[in-house]
C-alpha cells in the first residue's frame, strides 16, 4: 500500500471496516451539570465493547438548560448493541441502576424514530403503584416517587437500525508520548462531532485485536502485526520509525456521523504533524468481506 | 385550499344542530349541496342555505362568520382541518373530536369538548359548564387533546377527565376536575368550591385555590421536574400557564374518598 503524505504525516491507502448496529439516544438532566455528567458517566461505564460489556455506550454532547425539556443542564448518552433485544436489556439495566439512582436525575428520549425502545415504560414499576403517567400530545412521561422527589422518565425512546459500529483510526508514532498527544487531540476533535461516541477509555484503545488466536477458547487476540515490541519477530505492519500504536474506535447513529468523526480526527492528527505527534495513520479492516461499511482514509482527508 | 365561508344571516329562532358541517362530511360537496343540508331540531325545517350565505365548497377549512348561542354541536367528531367561529356557539362544540383545530372567538355553551380524544379546541371567550365532560350515562369524559379557554369556565370543568390537557386562563366554577380519572387541568384564576371532588388520578393546578376538602392531604412543597416539562410544552399555548407551572408548588394528594392517587398543585 503506497502511503499518501499530509503535513509530513503518512496516511495509509486503507479503510476502516465497520458493522451495522442498533443504536439509541437519551438525554439525562439533573439540577447541576456536575450531577448530569455523573449519572451519564456511571451509566456509560463498563461499556467499551459489546463482546464483554453487553453494550457500547458513551457521552455524545452536553446540552445547556435552555435546550432541554425541563430547563436543567443535560447530557446526551448514546448506546449501541448488536441486536435490538440486547440494546433494550442494556438500556433498561443501565438506566435503572445508574440514572434512576442518581440524585435529581430525569431521563428523556433523544432519538425520534418510528421504532421505539421502552425506558420509562419499564422503569415505572419501581414506583410500586404510586407511579403517575402524564401525557401531552404524543409525548408520554412517567413520574416515579423517590426519596428526593420524583424521577421523571420518558416512556420510550427511539431505536435506529442504521447505526454503525467499528469506524476506526490507527495512530502510529515514534514514542508513546508523541502517539498519545496525537490521539488525545484527535479525541478532542472527534468529541465535537454529534451522534457519535468513542467507547474505549478516554476514547482510545491500546489493545487493538485481530481475529483468531492460537488458543481455541479465544476468538480474538493481540494484533501482533501492530505490536512494536514484536516488530522484528512477526510479520509486522510497522515501519522502523514506529514505536507505538493507539487506536480510536467510533460508534455512530449513522454512517455519515462516523465518517464525520474520522474526518475530524484525521484533520487534528495531520495538523499536529509528525515531530510531536503521529508519523503515520492507518485503519483496521478484515479484508473488506465482513463489514458492509468501508471508510477509506483517502476520502476523509482535510 | 380555499376555506368554506358560512356567513350567518340572522339569529336562528330554534336550536340548530351543526354536526354535519365538518370537513370530512363536506368533502367533495358544492355550495349548492351544502345549502340543502338540514340543521333543524324541531318540526320546522331549516337548511344551511336558509341560515347562512355560503361561499366556496367542501374544504379542510371552514369559517363561520358570525355565531350564536343556539348553534349546537359545531365541529362534532372533527377529525382534521380547521373550523373557526367568529362569534358565540351553543352546546358541545368539538364533541367527540379526534383531531384538527376548532376555534370559537366568542363564548361557548356547556359541554364544550365533551368526550374529545384529540385535536385542539380554543374558546376565546367564556365556556359553559361541564367543559370536556361526558354526557349522562357515559363513563369517561375527554381522553386526549388540548382545550384552552381564554375566559372563564362554568361548573364541573373537566368532569371525568380521563387524559388530555385543559387550560382555563380565567376562573372556573364549582367542582373543577370533579370525578377526574387522569389528565391535567390548569386554572389560572380562582375557582369555585371543592376542586377534585372524588378525583381518582390526574393533576389539577390552581393559581388561587379555595379551601380544599379534608380528603386532600398535604404532601409538602416541591419543585417537580414534570411541572417544568409541562411548562415548556404549554408555553406556546399559554404563557401564563407556563409561568404557574414554573413556580414551587404545594402538593395535596387526593381525593382520599375515592382512589386518591390524584393531586392538586398550587403555588407555595
Amino acid at each position: 500500500m503506497r502511503p499518501m503524505k499530509k503535513n509530513g504525516v503518512r496516511i495509509d491507502d486503507s479503510f476502516a471496516e465497520a458493522f451495522p448496529m442498533r443504536g439509541t439516544a437519551i438525554l439525562i438532566t439533573a439540577p447541576t451539570r456536575r450531577w448530569a455528567l455523573q449519572a451519564a458517566t456511571t451509566m456509560t461505564g463498563f461499556a467499551t465493547s459489546v463482546i464483554g460489556c453487553g453494550a457500547e455506550a458513551g457521552i455524545d454532547i452536553e446540552r445547556p438548560g435552555r435546550d432541554t425539556p425541563d430547563g436543567r443542564p443535560g447530557v446526551r448518552v448514546l448506546m449501541f448493541a448488536m441486536s435490538s433485544d440486547m440494546l433494550q436489556t442494556q438500556l433498561i439495566n443501565r438506566a435503572g441502576q445508574c440514572v434512576l439512582t442518581s440524585p435529581g436525575s430525569a431521563c428523556f428520549a433523544d432519538l425520534d424514530t418510528p421504532d421505539r425502545l421502552p425506558i420509562g415504560n419499564d422503569l415505572r414499576y419501581f414506583g410500586d403503584g404510586w407511579q403517575v403517567s402524564k401525557k401531552f400530545g404524543d409525548r408520554h412521561f412517567w413520574r416515579v416517587p423517590v426519596m428526593d422527589g420524583e424521577f421523571l422518565c420518558e416512556a420510550t425512546t427511539g431505536l435506529t437500525k442504521k447505526a454503525v459500529g467499528g469506524g476506526n483510526l490507527l495512530i502510529m508514532g515514534a514514542t508513546p508520548e508523541t502517539t498519545m498527544r496525537a490521539a488525545e487531540l484527535a479525541v478532542e476533535a472527534m468529541n465535537e462531532v454529534e451522534d457519535v461516541i468513542l467507547p474505549f477509555p478516554g476514547g482510545i484503545v491500546r489493545s487493538g485485536s485481530k481475529v483468531g488466536s492460537k488458543y481455541k477458547a479465544m476468538t480474538a487476540s493481540t494484533n501482533d502485526a501492530y505490536c512494536p515490541t514484536l516488530r522484528g519477530a512477526v510479520k509486522t505492519s510497522l515501519d522502523e520509525d514506529i514505536g507505538c500504536v493507539l487506536e480510536i474506535v467510533i460508534d455512530g447513529l449513522s454512517e455519515e456521523a462516523v465518517a464525520d468523526a474520522m474526518r475530524a480526527g484525521l484533520a487534528a492528527i495531520i495538523e499536529l504533524g509528525p515531530e510531536h505527534g503521529a508519523v503515520r495513520v492507518g485503519a483496521g479492516n478484515y479484508g473488506g468481506k465482513l463489514g458492509p461499511f468501508h471508510f477509506h482514509l483517502k476520502d476523509l482527508l482535510p | 385550499m380555499k376555506p368554506l365561508v358560512l356567513t350567518l344571516k340572522e339569529e336562528p329562532d330554534q336550536r340548530l344542530d351543526l354536526a354535519p358541517l365538518v370537513p370530512h362530511l363536506l368533502q367533495g360537496k358544492s355550495a349548492k349541496d351544502i345549502a340543502e343540508i338540514e340543521l333543524q331540531t324541531t318540526r320546522e325545517k331549516v337548511t344551511a342555505g336558509d341560515l347562512f350565505r355560503i361561499r366556496g365548497a367542501g374544504s379542510d377549512k371552514i369559517l363561520f362568520e358570525g355565531g350564536s348561542g343556539r348553534l349546537d354541536n359545531i365541529g362534532k367528531g372533527l377529525q382534521a382541518g380547521e373550523i373557526t367561529v367568529e362569534g358565540d356557539c351553543g352546546k358541545a362544540p368539538g364533541r367527540s373530536m379526534s383531531g384538527g383545530n376548532l376555534v370559537i372567538a366568542g363564548d361557548s355553551g356547556p359541554f364544550a369538548g365533551s368526550a374529545m380524544s384529540g385535536g385542539r379546541l380554543e374558546i376565546a371567550g367564556d365556556a359553559g359548564g361541564f367543559l370536556g365532560a361526558p354526557l349522562e350515562g357515559e363513563m369517561e369524559g375527554m381522553t386526549g387533546g388540548l382545550v384552552i379557554v381564554r375566559g372563564n369556565a362554568g361548573e364541573r370543568a373537566g368532569d371525568r377527565l380521563r387524559r388530555g390537557t385543559i387550560v382555563i386562563e380565567g376562573s372556573a366554577g364549582d367542582y373543577p376536575g370533579s370525578r377526574m380519572i387522569a389528565g391535567t387541568l390548569v386554572v389560572l384564576k380562582s375557582c369555585g368550591r371543592l376542586p377534585g371532588y372524588l378525583m381518582r388520578r390526574g393533576t389539577i393546578v390552581l393559581a388561587d385555590p379555595p379551601e380544599l376538602a379534608p380528603t386532600f392531604i398535604d404532601c409538602g412543597i416541591h419543585e417537580l421536574v414534570f411541572a417544568k416539562v409541562f411548562a415548556g410544552l404549554l408555553r406556546p399555548e399559554s404563557r401564563a400557564a407556563a409561568r404557574l407551572l414554573g413556580r414551587p408548588l404545594a402538593r395535596f394528594a387526593g381525593d382520599m374518598a375515592a382512589l386518591g392517587k390524584g393531586e392538586i398543585l398550587f403555588p407555595a
